[in-house]
């Protein structure tokens, strides 16, 4: 029963992680006033970018270097993230285009990209005279993985809090920062005032279009590593088409359950991760799994509602999130 | 005159580099031909963005791409129809979230309404097909399609009605509901595990064939869907007061709208169309059903919409055009034994430009004047002159 | 003072710009003008005349077409609010650039990039020791959304000193402001202005003009007219300046005949859903051929009392009763929809303050606009929109308004068409009561006065007219009775013949006239806006005590 119990706590927080990535870069999204539904597509251009680049690395050199193989295909994953949300900047903040449209799009053109990618980068490589027959990318995936050294040592303790790769850690490092920076510093309260009321944040000479495109880039590059930790740490470098599924949308309902608190982001990931892997324990027919599948939306769902009907000043979106702002409006 | 005019010049030249070197005013509005103009160049530039994309993968003839595309669309009967079904499904569904987003309710839940009016009518097939005649298996099935659509889409607005809840991540949550139940409807019905329920199981309740075409009926009621709608949108009562919930819920209030009554009875609508479209995909296309049988064109037809400012008849264009786009490069994919998901590439930069365009034609750029003195000056003048 | 006028230096210049929106509107046609240090400017003008937008020029909110900005006799250019703070030029916006959810002190800070550590208490002490140099009441750490609007117009005043401007504008500061509040603002900017400081007062309101400015600039239709000495003008010089022509200010009131009781009003209490009791035992009647004129404090209720009579909002208690002069019954509009109302037989007609955003659709032609109170007639379920048309080209003909044709979305009028087109709609439905809450705000004179003249038509015609108004001037000429409103409570109805501006301002603050009953006594029931507004009102006592020290 107990070993039960810590193997569901690291799985919940490994499903998790994910959407802690996805949430807190939707978050600094968000605060800038940005719904940035283009963020799933996001998430897998940042794995298949990380892939791409771990690919390529590991074909152009016979003995991989364990730090090479760490950060070529995280900067590759933070390139493409960042690609991906400049268009989503441009199109809404240069050419003041609906957000909606613009991220469904953004959805689009990524998930289509990743799926793409995962299933041409054979073929593609064998036209440019590579022999490669599968781009397994475990021996990058063991580097990502690598447990903190003494885990093995502690025990229960050690299996829940110290037995993962590092990006499991660098998640909620990076909530936490985020919850700092927006919360305890200028440039934190320059973002919410962009977020709250661009106009009134372009007259008191904050520069509306830079914090826009500067938090909408951070925080795509943020859930863009969401779909390389999914990818070097949680399948093990194995890249499957749709295999990551919906987790890009459920980190953006995320953002909700949160109500635009990183912190609170954390402990709603690993819940949700949680409920994302219950159906895998609790004893049902195989029929009947889906139907716990489903836990996590219909508890987005429960909240989303209960929320709404308190209607608390403190939990309300960014007063201006999803409208673009244009100085000369008259 | 001349000389203050002269001096300004001067000074204003000095001060070029710290002017913002164009700015950008709002327009109040474009001749028909201007924005008919600014979209094909969009199209175009993303054709070509696609095609040269596609020479990089490929090492093609780009002309030899292109006509893969009027092949992979056009080439043959058989080919015709599957475009203009595909056409007529996004279509419908576009048509099915109109009326919501004229209301300015983001439904992004046409996938799940459209999915969970599929599995409705796959249930019937699957349950009551064969005990009864199709005469009374079909309308069953359209019945618990529309029953299943309204349910996927009227929750949401029940609640966003009530208590302001957000419909976007509402609806959006719902498609996944949906899918979970089809998955389960899967295991259920289909016992080998395979991840789709047949047309070997789904037997009885087909559509009938107008003319000999498979594809006919689907396509003429989505034709009569259009001006339906066109018409209930521009000349019912019920449509400008969806109307005018979407442009100002406080002047609806104003003059006396139930605003709630007519959320819910627009999703209602919005709702029982998608079940339609789902029981036309089922009954009358797939004769079958699996998790991914909407594949994302509950999503795309939102763009659709978006695309032809809610127009119906301009929805018809802008559906083929994706259609088009997604048949053309299935073909090129599959001639250049690239993945399907090639042709999701090429529809999001088509989207992308297409929603970049909207710039050009809702503003207008001014290079900074001080380059243009003289002119700039005449027309003041010319100005002046009006006014006395 | 003004002797030395002449002598003073140059603060800033203008020197013809040039501003336009779109390839038809001109908002500021070759301007130029000076403002000195330690002067009061004001610059004068009607609604549309180009006002905000050269001085939004000023702060960086809009970039000039052409001409050029000198600060102390240097070429400057301000291409963003940050160049404008760089110059020491601080804008007061007429519609307050505040984060609701921000503190004072937040807001103070905001944009203010410097090399000192961020430090949110230091800069609340500065906030507070600025506050108390200059005599305003203001807590560093009250969030806007449990603010008065004259605390917030505080904080606007603190964040441009806080960042050290030498030049300020202020646009219509006074909107918004009681008599009293007005006079403290004003004793605050003649301090600032004896510490050297240029000030730019925008305003259209002759008598204050008069009060405050040393100077004043007339721009009229976008261009400028001439600066004067406020000494050695009147009243009179500067309307003509400012119209164009000579125009007679006098509104025509017409005394009352066959006056009886319309609209009753008896207790009615409304609480918000957030617990904010906004009106509390209203009491008062609406008189066929009469005009009764509301006064008050922006929010204190007005809104609420009008959209309550209509049906659009839900009463606690208390009864609203309309003498149906057609049948001589009466009948209770409580908790009735505007749809019941209207099928009850009362003809009740409202301009709301909101015009494009309740009273009109901004993106729906004149056309369908007019449809809005008419399309529901007859048992088709398509629309009619024969007689709405002919309706809209009735209105477009008889109230002389500006359209390209009645095709033409509203939003696209100017806001006085847009105005005539809403209270055309209104009135043609031959109401026996017509609400209308601020229905001039933002026109110019001619259209003001249009406006004006229907409302005494419609009296003279034996409609009950209900005037929500700001402009206490106005007020006392129109209206016949002036019922004065303060937190949601009736605090005095006064004859508008014969009452004072002074007298309405006392009423406007003195929410604690009536004697408190216990329940409003207990601090529970007492809401954050009233306490709020009770401390506006304290310190505003404390701070005429420190004027008459003064003088």
């Amino acid at each position: 029963m107990f070993p039960t119990i810590i193997q569901f706590i690291q799985r919940a927080i490994l499903q998790g992680t994910t959407l802690l990535y996805g949430s807190t870069g939707e978050i600094i999204t968000e605060k800038s006033g940005h719904l940035n539904l283009g963020i799933p597509g996001i998430m897998y251009i940042g794995a298949i970018s990380g892939v791409i680049g771990g690919f390529m690395y590991k074909q152009s050199v016979a003995q991989m270097n364990t730090v090479l193989a760490l950060l070529i295909p995280l900067f590759s994953c933070l390139l493409g993230s960042l690609l991906a949300s400049l268009i989503y900047c441009f199109l809404t903040v240069t050419l003041h285009a609906n957000q909606n449209v613009t991220g469904l799009a953004l959805t689009t053109f990524g998930v289509g990209l990743g799926n793409f990618f995962g299933g041409s980068l054979i073929k593609l490589s064998q036209n440019m005279g590579s022999t490669a027959t599968s781009i397994a990318l475990t021996p990058i995936a063991k580097v990502y993985k690598t447990k903190l050294p003494f885990a093995d040592k502690l025990g229960w303790f050690g299996d829940i809090f110290l037995s993962y790769g590092f990006m499991v850690y660098l998640a909620v490092i990076l909530a936490v920062v985020a919850a700092l920076v927006l919360n305890k510093t200028r440039v934190g309260l320059h973002l919410r005032a962009v977020g709250e009321n661009p106009a009134t944040a372009d007259a008191a000479g904050v520069p509306v279009a830079r914090y826009r495109y500067l938090a909408t880039c951070i925080g795509g590059m943020v859930a863009g590593m969401g779909g390389l930790y999914y990818i070097m740490d949680y399948t093990n470098g194995i890249w499957s088409n749709n295999g990551f599924g919906d987790r890009g949308w459920l980190a953006i309902a995320l953002v909700i359950f949160a109500i635009w608190r990183p912190l609170r982001g954390i402990l709603g990931s690993y819940l949700f991760g949680a409920l994302y892997i219950l159906f895998l324990y609790v004893p049902v027919s195989m029929d009947k799994q889906p139907l716990l599948q489903m836990l996590p939306y219909v508890v987005t769902i429960v909240v989303l509602i209960f929320t709404s009907i308190r209607s608390k000043k403190e939990s309300q979106p960014p007063a201006g999130l999803g409208l673009n702002y244009y100085r000369e409006e008259r | 005159m001349t000389a203050t005019g002269h001096e300004r010049n001067q000074s204003a030249k000095a001060h070029v580099k710290r002017e913002p070197l164009f700015h950008v005013s709002k327009r109040d509005r474009i001749p028909l031909w201007k924005s008919i103009t600014i979209r094909a160049v969009a199209i175009l530039a993303a054709l070509l963005l696609s095609g040269i994309l596609t020479i990089f993968l490929t090492g093609e003839n780009p002309l030899a791409v292109y006509k893969y595309y009027f092949v992979g669309a056009f080439g043959s009967s058989f080919k015709v129809w599957n475009t203009l079904q595909g056409t007529a499904i996004l279509l419908g569904i576009a048509l099915a979230l109109t009326p919501a987003y004229k209301m300015r309710f983001w439904n992004t839940g046409a996938e799940g309404q459209v999915l969970i009016g599929c599995l409705a009518t796959a249930f019937i097939m699957w349950k009551v097909g064969g005990t009864v005649p199709d005469g009374l298996l079909i309308p069953l099935m359209l019945l618990s399609a529309l029953a299943a659509g309204i349910l996927w889409g009227v929750l949401p607005a029940i609640c966003k009605a009530q208590w302001g809840t957000n419909e976007t991540l509402f609806t959006l949550m719902m498609n996944y509901v949906a899918i979970q139940l089809v998955e389960c409807f899967l295991k259920v019905a289909d016992k080998t595990g395979s991840n789709t329920v047949g047309p070997n199981l789904l037997k009885n309740g087909w559509l009938p064939k107008l003319g000999g075409q498979d594809y006919l009926l689907n396509i003429l009621v989505v034709a009569v869907l259009t001006v339906i709608v066109y018409v209930y949108l521009k000349y019912s009562k019920h449509g400008y007061e969806i109307s005018v919930v979407g442009e100002s819920e406080n002047t609806a209030r104003y003059i006396g709208i139930n605003v709630k009554k007519v959320i819910i009875r627009t999703m209602v609508l919005s709702g029982a169309l998608c079940g339609l479209m789902g029981f036309l995909l089922v009954a009358g296309t797939s004769h079958s059903i699996d998790s991914n049988l909407v594949d994302g064109r509950g999503f795309t037809a939102i763009m659709v919409a978006w695309m032809a400012k809610f127009n119906p008849f301009f929805m018809v264009l802008a559906s083929l055009l994706l259609v088009f786009l997604d048949k053309g490069a299935s073909e090129v994919s599959t001639r250049f034994g690239l993945n399907q998901d090639y042709s999701e590439i090429v529809t999001g930069i088509i989207l992308f430009f297409l929603i970049g365009c909207e710039f050009f034609m809702n503003y207008q750029i001014h290079i900074n004047k001080s380059r243009l003195p003289a002119r700039w000056r005449k027309e003041a003048v010319a100005d002046k002159k009006e006014v006395q | 003072m003004n002797e030395t006028v002449s002598e003073k230096k140059v603060a800033l210049e203008l020197r013809h710009i040039t501003k336009r929106f779109g390839s038809e509107v001109i908002a500021n046609r070759d301007v130029s003008l000076q403002v000195l240090h330690g002067e009061i400017l004001a610059i004068l003008g009607e609604n549309g005349s180009g006002k905000t937008t050269l001085m939004n020029m000023i702060a960086g909110i809009y970039f000039p077409d052409e001409g050029e900005i000198f600060v102390d006799g240097e070429k400057v250019t301000i291409a963003s609010p940050a160049d404008a703070f760089r110059y020491r030029i601080g804008m007061i916006h007429q519609h307050f650039k505040l984060v609701d959810v921000f503190t004072s002190t937040e807001n103070i800070v905001l944009g203010i990039r410097d090399d000192q550590r961020f430090n949110l208490k230091e800069a609340a002490a500065r906030v507070a020791e600025i506050s108390a140099r200059y005599g305003f009441e203001l807590d560093p750490n009250k969030k806007i959304y449990n603010m008065s609007v004259s605390e917030k117009q505080t904080v606007e005043i603190v964040k441009v000193l806080y960042r050290g401007a030498d030049i300020l504008i202020l646009d219509e500061p006074t909107a918004v402001l009681t008599p009293q509040e007005t006079e403290k603002l004003f004793a605050v900017l003649r301090r600032m202005r004896d510490d050297g400081k240029s000030i730019i007062i925008i305003t259209h309101k002759m008598h204050e003009v008069l009060s405050i400015s040393d100077r004043v600039a007339i721009l009229r239709r976008g261009e400028y007219v001439d600066t004067v000495v406020t000494k050695d003008t009147d009243e009179t010089a500067l309307t003509e300046m400012m119209v164009g022509h000579k125009i007679s200010l006098n509104i025509e009131r017409s005394d009352p005949v066959n006056v009886c009781d319309r609209l009753t009003v008896k207790d009615i209490r409304m609480t918000t859903r957030e617990g904010v009791e906004v009106l509390k035992d209203i009491n008062f009647v609406a008189r066929a051929g009469e005009i009764l004129g509301i006064a008050g404090i922006a929010g204190s209720g007005q809104r609420e009392l009008l959209e309550s009579i209509a049906g659009l909002r839900h009463l606690d208690s208390g009864e609203i009763l309309y003498d149906n002069p057609k049948t001589g019954e009466t009948v209770n509009l409580c908790d009735r929809t505007p749809i019941q109302i209207r099928d009850m037989g009362v003809r009740l007609s409202f301009v709301p303050e909101d015009r494009l955003g309740m009273g009109l659709v901004g993106n729906m032609d004149i056309t369908d606009n007019m449809m809005l109170r008419s399309y529901r007639k007859g048992h088709s379920m398509f629309l009619n929109r024969k007689s709405p048309k002919e309706l809209a080209e009735h209105i477009i003909e008889s109230l002389e308004v500006v359209t390209p044709s009645v095709s033409t979305p509203v939003r696209r009028l100017s806001g006085g068409n847009v105005q005539k087109v809403l209270v055309g709609r209104e009135i043609s439905s031959t109401p026996a009561v017509l609400m209308a809450a601020y229905p001039v705000r933002g026109l110019d004179i001619n259209s003001s006065y249009t406006i004006y003249n229907l409302l005494n038509q419609q009296k003279k015609n034996g409609v009950a007219v209900i005037f929500v108004g700001e402009d206490l001037d106005v007020l006392l000429e129109l209206c016949d009775r002036i019922m004065v409103i303060g937190s949601g409570k009736i605090t005095g109805v006064v004859d508008a013949r014969c009452a004072t501006k002074e007298q309405l301002g006392l009423l406007m603050t003195s929410d604690t006239a009536h004697k408190p009953t216990a329940e409003e006594e207990s601090a529970s029931t007492r809401t954050e806006e009233e306490k709020s507004i009770v401390t506006a009102t304290e310190a505003g006592k404390g701070e005429q005590q420190h004027d008459s020290n003064r003088t």
